[in-house]
Formats: structure tokens, sequence, C-alpha cells
């Protein structure tokens, strides 16, 4: 073969990180192109989290008003546990997208080639929190149409919402994990519902935790679910939800701040590792 | 002799109890093709994974146009391209993103990935279907796919993971003739197989792979020529006179022979001897009043040499996919082997 020096963009050493930043840039955009050519697939994991919305505010909301001041609305509280619930639980599309590029033989394509060993997974996990901010603001639509309000500015709003995307993201770290370990289409749906079931339901995200038992209260009040859900609505609640006497347990705007943060690090740091290590290996 | 393009010393990796390689040699010169040829489970697909740093040996090593498969696996990944088992391609982007993809991760520029891209097209003659997804393309046209993507990057040394594995007779052929034109450009290929007839018509020198280990190595002919001259196959009409057919012909040549029990089929290596072999044969089976379905007098093909290696035929193994099933396909195996015996 006559052609031995290939054409490159980015001259090798002098920009392994642009070359890695390109690479990941590359993958990020095909992972999008998935989603607008198979926009089935948003539409349908849409579908769900408003039946949860229509099941908990017309089934189950006449019973939990009794529990909730009268001062809040039960949509107003349901609505920040759905944004989380809506966030984590489309984040676990990124074990199901690797375990189907793992089957397809995709990945060892990837593999084989020259570009950034981080673009796999960092393209991934871009390209889903995107489809998750698509999903999200799809809710806060409907949500609106239930008439969920806001009760604080408009700068709270955008922290709630920045930080039901930065859960969504690490959950996307997680649930590469569970795809890239299980590497079965099936298996990584089946696990990944079961392993966030006991954080999103066992939480205040629906109904306050103050009505379980004292046991489960106990998970509520560390499970992160609860943290989070709870400083969004303190966010878009404001004193309506720390100063009533219906949630005594509720901390402090600036406690639950660096909580969030702590378990959103918290869960990078440890996800992160973790799927690179099991990517590398595959 | 020229520096071996592809050069592999005791190559040996197990996954748990599995051996899957245990102690695999290899070298392949530049411009030529190596058929490595083997049933499910040989250990194809493993060879092919660390040749392309996809694993890493437990033992041994290897390097691809002078790159080492574990030290200096980032500059060996510029210089090779792998079209693997399963058409890796993503069915939502076209024909054309797919290639200029693959090309921007080459680290080419925009614009050249996209010429290059739209050149594999034209020369896989599916420039017709660039702009269409790839969910709409026959395995076939998914498969000249997936070769081109392999060769964006104009690599000096292509595998192959069993190109043609579950592609219809006619698509085969297609495919055929695409790698021959390839292999004319002077990239280095190796090419693994189980058909027997695919490395014949592809490879310059085959290396004929069982449990993980190469047991012989040649051009297609000099295998062919270890089986002996000419072989004398014959038919059985009625399976129950197998045994007293064989009782009556296997000790005319000079080396036995192999009964398939399942479709009533002798066949006997008779070096240069046919015709004498062949008169006498059909005079003691006449005289035991067998009657023969078919007979004929042959040049021995890959079967025949494989069928002499190993004791067992190639495509007779369980046609499952993938040698992930080392385990199952080394047992199979070896089941049907006692019972042959």
């Amino acid at each position: 073969m006559s052609v031995t020096t290939t054409e490159r963009a980015s001259a090798p050493g002098a920009g392994r990180l642009s070359a890695a930043l390109s690479d990941g840039w590359v993958l990020t955009k095909r992972n999008l192109l998935t989603y607008i050519r198979k926009p089935d697939l948003l539409v349908f994991s849409t579908i769900q989290p408003v039946m949860f919305v229509l099941l908990f505010v017309y089934v189950f909301g006449g019973a939990v008003k009794g529990a909730l001041p009268a001062t809040i609305p039960y949509v107003d509280f349901l609505m920040p546990g759905i944004f989380v619930q809506t966030a984590i639980f489309s984040a676990l599309q990124t074990g199901v997208g690797l375990a189907e590029d793992l089957q397809k033989g995709l990945i060892d394509r990837f593999k084989s080639l020259p570009m950034a060993r981080s673009a796999v997974l960092a393209g991934r996990t871009a390209a889903d929190t995107v489809a998750i901010l698509f999903q999200v603001l799809l809710m806060l639509a409907v949500a609106w149409l239930v008439g969920f309000r806001f009760h604080e500015g408009v700068m709270e709003a955008l922290l709630a919402f920045a930080g039901a995307m930065s859960v969504g993201y690490a959950f996307t770290w997680v649930a590469a994990f569970t795809g890239l370990s299980l590497k079965s289409v099936e298996a990584v749906q089946a696990a990944s519902f079961t392993i966030v079931f006991p954080f999103v339901f066992a939480s205040s995200a629906f109904v306050p935790a103050e009505t379980f038992p004292s046991w489960l209260q106990t998970w509520a009040n560390i499970n992160p679910v609860t943290i989070w859900v709870d400083t969004f609505r303190v966010l878009t609640l404001g004193e309506l939800y720390t100063e009533s006497s219906f949630f005594p347990d509720v901390p402090g705007l600036g406690t639950l701040l660096w909580q969030s943060i702590a378990w959103f690090l918290g869960i990078l740091a440890v996800a992160v590792p973790l799927s690179i290590r099991v990517y590398r290996r595959t | 002799m020229a520096e071996p393009m592809i050069l592999a010393e005791g190559l040996r990796k197990s996954f748990g109890n599995v051996h899957a390689l245990d102690g695999v040699d290899l070298d392949v010169q530049p411009s030529t093709v190596l058929g490595l040829l083997g049933p499910n489970g040989a250990g194809k697909t493993t060879v092919v994974r660390i040749l392309t740093t996809l694993l890493h040996p437990d033992a041994g090593h290897a390097t691809v146009a002078g790159h080492d498969v574990v030290r200096h696996a980032e500059e060996l990944r510029h210089v090779i391209g792998l079209a693997g088992q399963y058409a890796a391609i993503d069915e939502n982007l076209t024909g054309l993103e797919n290639l200029e993809m693959v090309g921007r991760l080459y680290h080419l520029t925009r614009a050249e990935a996209r010429r290059r891209g739209a050149e594999v097209l034209e020369r896989f003659e599916l420039a017709h279907a660039a702009d269409r997804t790839a969910k709409t393309y026959s395995g076939g046209m998914r498969r000249r796919l997936d070769l081109g993507a392999s060769l964006v990057g104009r690599p000096k040394v292509l595998f192959l993971d069993e190109p043609t594995t579950g592609l219809d007779p006619r698509s085969r052929l297609e495919l055929w003739d695409v790698i021959r034109e390839l292999v004319r450009d002077g990239t280095t290929l190796l090419l693994t197989t189980q058909y027997l007839e695919e490395a014949d018509r592809l490879a310059d020198d085959i290396a004929v792979i069982d449990g993980g280990r190469v047991i012989a190595r040649g051009t297609a002919d000099e295998l062919k020529a270890r089986v002996g001259g000419e072989v004398l196959a014959l038919r059985v009409s009625d399976r129950s006179r197998v045994p007293a057919a064989a009782g009556a012909v296997l000790g005319l040549g000079p080396g036995g022979g192999k009964v398939d029990n399942n479709t009533g089929e002798l066949t006997i290596p008779v070096g240069t001897d046919g015709p004498r072999v062949l008169t006498e044969a059909i005079r003691r089976l006449d005289a035991e009043g067998i009657e023969l379905a078919d007979i004929s007098l042959r040049r021995p093909t890959l079967d025949d040499v494989f069928l002499s290696l190993t004791g067992h035929a190639a495509e007779e193994v369980s046609a499952g996919d993938g040698e992930g099933d080392g385990d199952r396909g080394r047992r199979s195996r070896r089941r049907r082997k006692e019972g042959a015996a």
C-alpha cells in the first residue's frame, strides 16, 4: 500500500486532549442522531412518567392531600419527585445503549480504532444527558397542564432543574456500569429498574416520608433521592415547605445543597472509575 | 525474507478453565493473505482479538507492523483495520455517516473523512445507498459496509474475522471478489474462516488451528499434498451395510480411511494408486453384495486435510456462533470424536 501517512486533523501529542474531546463529540453526535432517527424511543419512555403524574395527581392525590399542609397543592409537592424520577429512569437508557453496542460488535470496532479510550463512555453519557433534558422539559410542560407552579424565583427554578439534570448525569454512569457488566440488553433493563427502585420509591418523592413506618423513614432520610427531591422542593416551594409543621425533618437549603452535591460527586467518584475499568476489560 | 507484518510467538490465553489459546505461533509476510482455518471454539477469534489489541495475552508476544500488541497498542491501532464476526455498524446512521464517523475517529479532517467514505461506498457498490440508514440494508450490504469501515483508515494490515459467516452464497461470492481486490492493492490480510473453500480461494497461506494450537501450516496445495495424492470417496446405499463396506475396503489404501456413519460415506486416501484401488474396491464390494450410491476418485479437498489432521471434519462442529463458546465447542467435538471411534 502506497499510503502510509494518514492525514490527521490534529498532530499527535500536541492535541491529546483536543483529540479526546473531538472523539467524544463524534460519538455524542452519533448517539444524538440515534435519538432523532428513533423518536419512538424517547416518546415511549416519556409516556411512562406522564402516566405516573396522572396516577399520582388524580388517583392518589385526594388521599395524600390529608398528609400535606393546606398551603401546598399536591401537584406542587409531587412534581419535584417526578422530575428527579424522570431523570433517573431515563438515565437507565445509557446501560441499554451500551449493551446494544457491545452485542452488535460496535464496541470492538471502537476499541480497535486509534481513538481516545474515554470517548465511548463520555459520548454516550453526554448524549443521554441531552435526552434526559428533553424528557424533563417535556414533563415540565405536562406538569404545567395539570396545575404545577413555581412559588419561588426563576433563578431558584433554574437551579432546581440543574440539580435534577446532574442527578440524571450521575445515574448515566451507574447505568453505564450496569450495561457493560451485564452485557445483555434484557438483563440490563430488568436489573437497572431493580437497582433504582428502592431509591426512587422508598423516598419522599411521591408522598411525605413522615407517613412511613419509622424503619423506612430512617432509610428515606438518608436516601439521596429524598435529599435531591427535598432540595428541588425548597427551591420551588420555599418557606411553604421549610416552615411547615408537617415537615419537621427538612433541613435548610444550605445543608440540602451541600448534601446533594456530595451525593452527586460521590456517585460519580464510584461509578466513573468502575465503568471505565469494566469498559477496558470487555 | 522481509520482516513479517504479523508475528506471534507462544500466544496463550485462558478464560477461567478454558484454554482458548495454548501457544500459538504465526507469521505473515507483507502483502500476503493468511487464512486462519478452524472450527468454532478453535481459538480463531481470540487470536484476532489479541492482534487487534482488544485482549491482552496471558503469555507470549506479538507484533503487527512492528508494533507490540501490548506495549505499543495505540500506534498499532493506527495501521490496522478490523471487521469482526458481526456487522459492526450503527443501523440508525446512513452508510456515509457510518464511514465518516469511523474516519473522524481515525482523526481525519471532516472533509477527508467524507471523501474517503464516499470513495469506499463507490468501491463497494453502495454509493446508491449512501444516504439511506443502514437498517434498510440487506445482510450482504451490511457486511460490505462493515468491511468498508475497516478500510477508511487505509490500514496496512487488515483483520477479517469470519467475514462471510451467515451470508447467502451469492453475497459470499461478491464479498470474495471484494476481498481479492483489496489484496491486489498490497494490504496484508489475516482472515479467519471455518469454510475450507474460503481459505482455499482467498489465502496464500493457511494455518489450521484446533484446540488453541496451530496444527498445520502451508499453502492449500501443500496441505492437500499431506493427505497424499488422490482420495477415493464412496457412498453406500444401505446404511446398515456401512460397517461391512468399511471392513472390505479400508485396508486398500496406504493409510486407512474415514467412515461417516451418518452419511454412509467412506473416504480413503489412495496416493498414486487410484485406479487399482478403485477397481479392487468395486470388485470386493460387489462380492459382498453391497450397493453403492456413488463412487469417485478425486483430488483431496481441504475437508480431507482437516479430517486427516484433526480426526474430525471442520464444518461438522455445531454451527453455533462465536468463539465465546470455546468450551462448548470443544466438548461437543470430543463427544463426536468418541462417537466416530
